[in-house]
């Protein structure tokens, strides 16, 4: 029985793990990367749809098909305060993103340092951390903010919103943390601790370094969670609105291609995070990868 | 000095309990403070101990119906973001052969998790409306000559775009499920003579049980805790649990709210233990 197995072995590393009789692929390869581009097509031909729709003219509208082309509902966005108040809000999301990502990236870094070993009490921390992720956000957030409103204090987008958002982007964070803890072999920093490197050392020199790429990961989802948080949001952040704010207040009373336009910005700061985080991801990649080849 | 190893595993989630503590756990002992207190009807609240608020809510029939529809829309959402999600992630881990390009379609797969909900839900509107991409290619086509007026602001609508939303917390936990089944496992099972749906059945999908579990427990904590979805996908027509507790609220009757919010945080809360059963989340995601 081990015989057979053995000699296979070697073929997963070439990917074929389930392979065809005939020396193709097997039929339901091709159904399934039917059902793959069919789901890429839902997944991103609405939002582009929309991004479309938001270059048209004076006389666009909600649907297809697009009426003339100009850059009109943007300059709406940015001009006239018909629309509410887009630039405030974009701001205030922005600096808001800014916070929860550096809270996020701090707090969760410690946190998943502290469940890479078991410590008393560490099982209701977690839970109490799953229950944080799953409550509804809406339902906290009007918690919060009647705690706030019980202990006189005025909510507004860098107190409550802010802890609001941090309940949520948090346990999220401590959750990729640990995806990416669990690829970090104990052995080098006890290596290093056989050097004679202090506790901060190894923090400092060998884990921080090492982990850097899931960091950025945990920014990533920090900035993202936070600037297009809605739900946690709403009755958090007192008399000034966040983006998402002004968008599911403009979903209400706005039926003009400027929603869209708005839409379309607001991804365009989307799809710079993602990229900027993506490329560093990949440029701390390559740079080892031409630090390891140099050193062999 | 030594510090010991309890202490240091509280040093270090000390930060993440000052959050917790002030914007979880405060939030809900007030909540659940104010649901067992009266109101004047005008916002004001009054520490006088009351049932009536649950009692309200356990009696009202609107409750069930809300319960229902919103239960209706999980289990719905939940079907067909597992069968996507399964299928999805089990092309990338079987099916393609490039390690690299799986890995990229897998990004690909995720990019729009990280841009807003809201926007990805409008951009439908377009699409489905009655003078929709949908409808007018049909009539277009001839296959109808009335728009089809099921597509927008209706229960369809609703779960196209949770569908939308959601997949991608299935596809990451069970891609992350499958890549960890040995191949040689299922070479074996090929020369053992297995055909591909018997180790579909008796290997595959036994393993990818977990990922499954733990792409349920956000899928079933977001869709019961939405209003906004519903609310805007089904034009106002449908409600949720969560939309008439936000409609309580903003005629400020607090302790009717609190009481049905504490009634849903409870309801959801067994929903993820008794997923949690099925699955030791913490073995699952730190290996």
């Amino acid at each position: 029985m081990n015989a057979p197995a053995k000699i296979h072995a070697k073929a997963p590393a070439k990917g074929h793990a389930i392979r065809p009789r005939a020396n193709g692929r097997p039929w339901t390869f091709y159904v399934l990367a039917g059902l793959f581009a069919l789901y890429l097509i839902a997944l991103y031909g609405p939002m582009f749809s929309i991004y479309i729709l938001s270059f048209q003219d004076l006389k666009g509208g909600l649907v297809f098909p697009m009426r003339g082309f100009s850059l009109h509902w943007f300059e709406e966005l940015f001009y006239q305060t018909r629309t509410g108040d887009f630039s405030g809000s974009f701001r205030r999301s922005i600096g808001l993103a800014v916070l929860v990502t550096i809270i996020t990236v701090v707090f969760s870094f410690m946190a998943g340092l502290a469940f890479r070993k078991r410590f008393w009490g560490d099982t209701f921390v977690f839970y109490l951390m799953i229950g944080s992720l799953v409550a509804p956000g809406l339902v906290l957030g009007i918690g919060i903010g009647l705690a706030f409103t019980m202990m006189g204090l005025q909510a507004s987008w860098y107190t409550s919103a802010l802890g609001a958002q941090l309940s949520w982007t948090l346990p999220f964070g401590i959750l990729v943390m640990f995806a990416v803890m669990s690829r970090f072999n104990n052995d080098w920093e006890e290596a290093a601790r056989d050097l004679g490197a202090s506790a901060a050392q190894r923090i400092w020199m060998v884990v921080l370094p090492i982990l850097a790429p899931g960091l950025v990961a945990v920014a990533l989802f920090g900035f993202t969670l936070s600037y297009d948080e809605f739900a946690r949001t709403l009755q958090t952040a007192g008399p000034l609105n966040t983006l998402p704010l002004e968008i599911w207040s403009m979903t209400l009373n706005v039926t003009s291609p400027s929603l869209y336009a708005l839409g379309t910005v607001s991804t365009v700061v989307s799809f710079l995070i993602i990229g900027i985080s993506l490329g560093s991801i990949a440029l701390i990649q390559r740079q080892r990868a031409a630090a390891a080849r140099s050193g062999e | 000095m030594k510090i010991t190893r309890n202490a240091a595993g509280w040093l270090n989630v000390a930060p993440l309990l000052a959050i917790l503590i002030p914007f979880f756990i405060v939030p809900i002992c007030v909540i659940l403070a104010v649901s067992f207190m009266q109101t004047d009807g005008f916002g004001g609240i009054f520490p006088d101990f009351t049932l009536d608020n649950y009692i309200g809510v356990f009696t009202s029939e609107l409750t069930y119906r809300l319960y229902y529809e919103t239960f209706k829309f999980t289990l719905l959402t939940l079907f067909f973001t597992a069968i996507i999600g399964f299928w999805i992630a089990y092309f990338l881990v079987f099916h393609v052969r490039s390690k690299i390009l799986a890995m990229g379609l897998f990004l690909v797969c995720t990019v729009p998790f990280w841009t807003s909900n809201i926007i990805r839900m409008i951009s439908w509107i377009p699409l489905l409306g009655k003078e929709g991409l949908i409808n007018t290619g049909l009539e277009g086509a001839g296959v109808i000559d009335q728009p089809l007026t099921f597509l927008l602001f209706s229960p369809f609508s609703v779960v196209v775009a949770y569908v939308h939303q959601l997949t991608i917390f299935m596809i990451v936990p069970i891609f992350n499920s499958l890549s960890r089944i040995d191949k040689r496992l299922v070479e074996a099972a090929l020369d053992a003579g297995a055909s591909r749906f018997d180790i579909l059945r008796l290997i595959i999908l036994p393993m990818s049980k977990s990922g499954i579990a733990l792409g349920a427990i956000f899928v079933v904590s977001i869709v019961m805790g939405d209003f906004f979805v519903v609310k805007v996908m089904s034009g106002g027509g449908t409600a949720s649990v969560v939309g008439a507790f936000y409609e309580d609220v903003s005629v400020l009757q607090y302790p009717t709210a609190a009481a049905s919010a504490i009634i849903l945080t409870v309801v959801v809360m067994l929903l993820v233990a008794a997923i949690l059963r099925v699955v030791d989340i913490r073995k699952e995601i730190s290996l």
